[in-house]
């Protein structure tokens, strides 16, 4: 398993290691995952992978090697063909099988067009049954961390990709769940927008305290935003192996040109490049 | 971002608006002049066609029984729409939650939507009073695109929004009210929008069954009334006024349609950079 030292604990020890184990239990746990669909592809097979609480996990691979399924799974869309997904979820607000509140957010932004920026923000409190007045309280929070407040009445049509993407983290966030699960969130967007975000998120990240599993098929966005890539083979999926990003945070502009950056991102390309030959042999 | 509508572009709407209605104002114009010369030119007897200045004269002079029945067609078209609109969006949403609902009705739905409206006519005002035989086949032919369009509406909804409902735990009943029937409503409103022509074309084609049984006061009626005493005149008034109910119906049920949805869906939106 990947060493890497976990940056994000430092800074909430507070609000996260009340007892001492949260540092080393896993908040989640795949243990030999396998998912075969209804159309008879086997998207993951023998997929092992523990994720620690406040870590930046990147699940990194080619297209199709089932990141996105494995992150379904996570989330419980979805139920393993076979193996088992366990939560040590005592510390959390608890919802089905013991997972904990997770935020989830797609590649598509994935707002509903008829509501305003607020109202989609607001969603998932309403589906949650939290009172009104509270919900009002935190999705106007959750709008100001994303850096979009006065853009609450606007529909999403309204806005640029980067802003609608931004409106799905916040809506990811309102809930302050413990694990926000990111499915090549920023793929379809312009590299400036990108870095962008990948800034603010990482600043996001180390605010707020939440653990992170962030599916790309991009070296160099998961050796900049992860404390760990796990690397991937193709189709079926399942861990080839998994490497310790332990550049410190805070990372911003100047770590992406350093040399150290681009080290990481060689060893991960390399990485990726013999995950990709595994499968062949096979 | 998107907002100012510059000056040009305002311009340009508006030459676009005025050539859309005055064009079709004109092409009226010259028909009626061409009808009209036909008439006196060829000398042609009223009780075989009518000049347009006659035509004009009878919907005055007959106004008070042609307003009648066209209230009483009126009454009709709205009571089927409005039936339309609950049996359709009902059925469709009812379809939606069970395969087994929608497999046992969907054909017959299709069925009821293929058999032509003039043929079950006769039958059903055998079988029901009067009234209700013309609201029936009104209701036959305008719940169909209603249904139809609405299923589709109910199963284009973004998956990964149905995902994410289920990740926060929400009810069948918040995913139908909350994300299905928002997603499925422009298709709804444009299921609405055919289902308005229809209603009146139902509502029509029943009284005229209805009426060569002798019984009834609809504009289809007069129609079909002033046919047999040769009253050509009356004939067109009334048509015109079935006309101008249609088109009446559409335009309202457009303009509900771009208010429900002009802040946010691609079809309401006017033309802008």
């Amino acid at each position: 398993m990947g060493a890497g030292l976990n940056p994000g604990d430092n800074v909430f020890s507070g609000m996260l290691s009340t007892n001492a184990s949260t540092a080393t239990t896993p908040l989640v746990t795949l243990d030999s995952v396998a998912k075969r669909f209804a159309n008879g592809t086997l998207a993951l097979d023998g997929f092992d992978l523990a994720i620690r609480n406040g870590e930046f996990v990147s699940l990194l691979g080619p297209s199709g090697c089932g990141k996105s399924t494995a992150l379904r799974l996570i989330a419980g869309l979805g139920e393993p063909s076979r193996g088992s997904i366990s939560w040590s979820g005592a510390q959390h607000r608890v919802r089905r099988s013991n997972r904990p509140e997770i935020g989830f957010v797609f590649q598509e932004p994935t707002l509903m067009p008829w509501a305003t920026v607020f109202h989609n923000v607001m969603l998932p409190l309403e589906l949650e049954g939290v009172e009104r007045k509270a919900a009002v309280h935190r999705a106007a929070r959750a709008l100001e961390r994303v850096g979009l407040a006065s853009f609450r009445d606007s529909y999403p049509r309204e806005l640029s990709g980067g802003m609608k993407m931004r409106v799905s983290i916040a809506r990811a966030l309102v809930t302050d769940p413990p694990l926000l699960l990111m499915d090549e969130p920023f793929a379809a967007l312009d590299e400036i927008t990108r870095f962008k975000l990948n800034n603010d998120l990482l600043e996001l990240w180390r605010s707020v305290g939440h653990t992170v599993i962030f599916v790309t098929h991009s070296v160099f966005e998961s050796v900049y935003l992860s404390s760990r890539i796990v690397v991937m083979t193709p189709r079926p999926g399942r861990v080839f192996t998994e490497l310790a990003v332990d550049a410190p945070y805070p990372r911003d502009e100047s770590f992406r040109t350093s040399a150290e950056y681009a080290r990481h991102c060689r060893i991960a390309s390399e990485a990726l490049s013999r995950a990709m030959a595994e499968n062949r042999k096979s | 971002m998107n907002d100012p509508a510059s000056a040009p572009d305002a311009i340009h709407g508006l030459r676009i608006e005025w050539s859309r209605i005055l064009l079709p104002v004109v092409t009226l114009a010259l028909g009626i002049l061409a009808w009209d010369l036909v008439v006196r030119v060829k000398g042609i007897p009223p009780f075989i066609l009518p000049s347009p200045g006659l035509v004009a004269a009878t919907l005055v002079s007959d106004w008070p029984l042609l307003w009648n029945s066209l209230l009483v067609t009126l009454d009709t078209t709205f009571y089927a729409l409005a039936l339309a609109l609950a049996g359709g969006v009902g059925l469709a949403i009812l379809f939606n939650q069970s395969r087994l609902i929608e497999h046992s009705l969907y054909p017959y739905a299709v069925i009821l939507q293929v058999t032509p409206v003039v043929a079950v006519a006769p039958l059903l005002l055998i079988y029901l009073p009067q009234q209700a035989a013309v609201l029936a086949c009104a209701w036959i032919v305008a719940f169909f695109p209603i249904l139809a369009n609405t299923t589709l509406g109910l199963n284009s909804v973004d998956r990964n929004l149905v995902d994410l409902f289920e990740i926060y735990g929400a009810s069948r009943i918040k995913v139908l009210f909350r994300l299905k029937l928002p997603a499925a409503l422009p298709y709804l409103l444009g299921g609405l929008r055919i289902a308005g022509g229809l209603s009146l074309v139902g509502a029509v084609v029943a009284e005229i069954a209805a009426g060569s049984a002798g019984a009834g006061s609809g504009l289809a009626y007069r129609i079909a009334e002033s046919a047999y005493r040769l009253n050509i005149a009356r004939m067109f008034a009334a048509l015109i006024l079935l006309s101008i109910t249609g088109i009446a119906i559409f335009l309202a049920l457009s303009l509900v349609s771009h208010l429900l949805l002009r802040r946010w869906h691609e079809s309401a939106i006017a033309g802008e950079p």
